[in-house]
């Protein structure tokens, strides 16, 4: 084609903040990418990297929206490396991300995430359709592919509310960016096998909000339950999950009084059916 | 080889100077002021989607007139300088001053440097917890940087316009009456006593956004129905 000047301008022209990061400060990226000079020294460590993994995400759609909701605990090996990490973020203002795996490197890509969808809000004057936030946050684990080769994966959760369809929508992921939508509940994480047996048992259609949110909490408990990685609720230290519902007015946080009364709640009724399991 | 004219440097600045001054003059105008809600932006624009005014971060906007492609992309540049800035520190170390030095800068580069110079102005603003710190920076084509206090007002009949709101500025006001003060302005220069909703375009740096509506991020831009229910409070 013709290197004209309109040529040039357009495909100068971006409107993604990681495409820009990637162009003109790729030492930003969390993610090695040609170039940046931050790629993993070649050949597999004798031991895996002893880094925190974000554990346990559940995720379900309820009548008007979709909810999601994450423990509090982050492993290194067989040792508890925080007991009160947030692993559920508002992406925007329709959208949120849980993630599980390298702690680290999930919590740069989440913050990239949500500056790359502001950023384009920003440039464009609109905000991009859920699809599209679906496709670059594939997009984006895709860059982290080289990571997760050598044992830094993370793989994330997304769920949104989809405004011109009117419904909330799930999305999951693998390391090499796949993106696959979700019907009606899912979870990823170490504990992700449990909480989808009781998500199987607990959902069912047009759920009602706080209805869904004593169910995710359930799932989170039953995860914690046969998981040690995950973390059940913290009568103790007053730490419960992390809880993001959106729907059709925005992504807004379940206040923590609330949660203390639903995991009160999940505890009580455990705890008077005496039964082992 | 053809002998190159001299002109002295004097001449030159001033003619590239005039020249802006010509391009902007032709251009409506823009008000910015700050008020105790915040800092309102109101531009006479008739087109809903091509924007003078626009949201750059948390706490920071931009209010432009002149040529459209060249504010556009200044405004564009402010965008990535703001969000890399704040995703390589932290989102408070953006600061209206750092983006106003930017554009300075940019702008005096463009006029000594290049071809011709930008026909623009801009102004940057930055809404504080109360209206002493509120920050608001004029730039003009050369790159030469003003800190205004109160109110800035820029375009064709800036001075009309200025003089309009000067008679009705006070720190006191309201979004509503901040506005209507901004609008009783713009139409200073006209034959019309009012200015439709859809002629005008009209954003807030809210103040109070992280406690009134839980987000970290000042700017709204009201849409017409809001701008209508300004003007009718009045009555």
């Amino acid at each position: 084609m013709q290197e004209t000047t309109a040529n040039q301008v357009a495909a100068n022209a971006t409107s993604s903040f990681a495409e820009h990061l990637q162009r003109q400060r790729p030492d930003l990226l969390p993610f090695g990418l040609q170039g940046s000079g931050q790629q993993l020294p070649a050949g597999l460590p004798a031991a895996p990297l002893q880094a925190p993994h974000g554990t346990t995400i559940v995720a379900l759609t309820y009548a008007g929206g979709v909810l999601m909701a994450g423990d509090r605990r982050a492993t290194m090996g067989n040792v508890i490396a925080s007991r009160n990490i947030e692993k559920v973020f508002p992406a925007d203002q329709y959208s949120v991300l849980g993630i599980a795996g390298t702690a680290g490197i999930a919590l740069d890509i989440t913050r990239l995430f949500q500056v790359e969808l502001e950023h384009y809000e920003k440039i464009e004057g609109t905000l991009l359709s859920l699809d599209g936030k679906a496709n670059r946050l594939g997009a984006m684990i895709r860059s982290n592919l080289p990571m997760a080769m050598q044992g830094l994966a993370v793989v994330p959760l997304f769920a949104g509310f989809d405004r011109p369809a009117g419904l909330g929508r799930l999305f999951s992921y693998d390391v090499t960016g796949g993106r696959y939508e979700e019907q009606e509940h899912h979870t990823v994480g170490s504990g992700s096998v449990f909480a989808r047996g009781s998500l199987k048992k607990l959902w069912r259609p047009n759920l009602t909000e706080p209805e869904a949110v004593a169910v995710a909490v359930e799932a989170l408990y039953d995860a914690a339950d046969d998981d040690s990685a995950t973390g059940g609720p913290d009568p103790v230290r007053q730490l419960w999950p992390v809880v993001y519902i959106v729907n059709r007015s925005g992504a807004f946080r379940v206040p923590e009084r609330e949660l203390a009364a639903v995991a009160g709640t999940v505890i009580e009724s455990r705890a008077a059916a005496r039964r082992e399991a | 080889m053809t002998q190159q004219f001299y002109v002295s440097p004097e001449q030159l600045m001033k003619d590239r100077a005039d020249f802006a001054r010509k391009g902007i003059a032709r251009g409506r105008s823009v008000v910015v002021i700050s008020c105790r809600d915040g800092i309102a932006l109101v531009a006479e624009n008739p087109s809903p989607s091509l924007h003078k005014i626009g949201e750059i971060y948390d706490k920071i906007a931009f209010a432009a007139v002149g040529k459209y492609n060249e504010f556009e992309s200044l405004r564009q540049a402010g965008v990535r300088y703001a969000d890399v800035r704040g995703y390589s520190y932290d989102r408070e170390d953006v600061t209206a001053r750092g983006l106003a030095s930017v554009y300075a800068q940019s702008l005096g580069a463009v006029f000594t440097a290049e071809q011709k110079p930008f026909e623009v102005e801009l102004a940057v603003a930055e809404v504080g917890t109360s209206p002493d710190e509120d920050h608001l920076y004029r730039l003009t084509f050369d790159g030469s940087i003003a800190d205004e206090k109160g109110f800035i007002v820029m375009g064709g009949q800036a001075d009309k316009v200025s003089e309009e709101v000067a008679a009705g500025w006070q720190g006191e006001l309201d979004f509503a009456a901040a506005i209507r003060l901004a609008l009783a302005g713009l139409v200073a220069d006209k034959e019309a006593n009012t200015l439709p909703a859809s002629a005008v375009e009209v954003a807030v740096l809210d103040r109070g956004s992280e406690s009134g509506r839980g987000t970290r991020r000042a700017f709204r831009r009201l849409d017409d129905a809001d701008i209508t229910a300004v003007l009718v409070e009045e009555n």
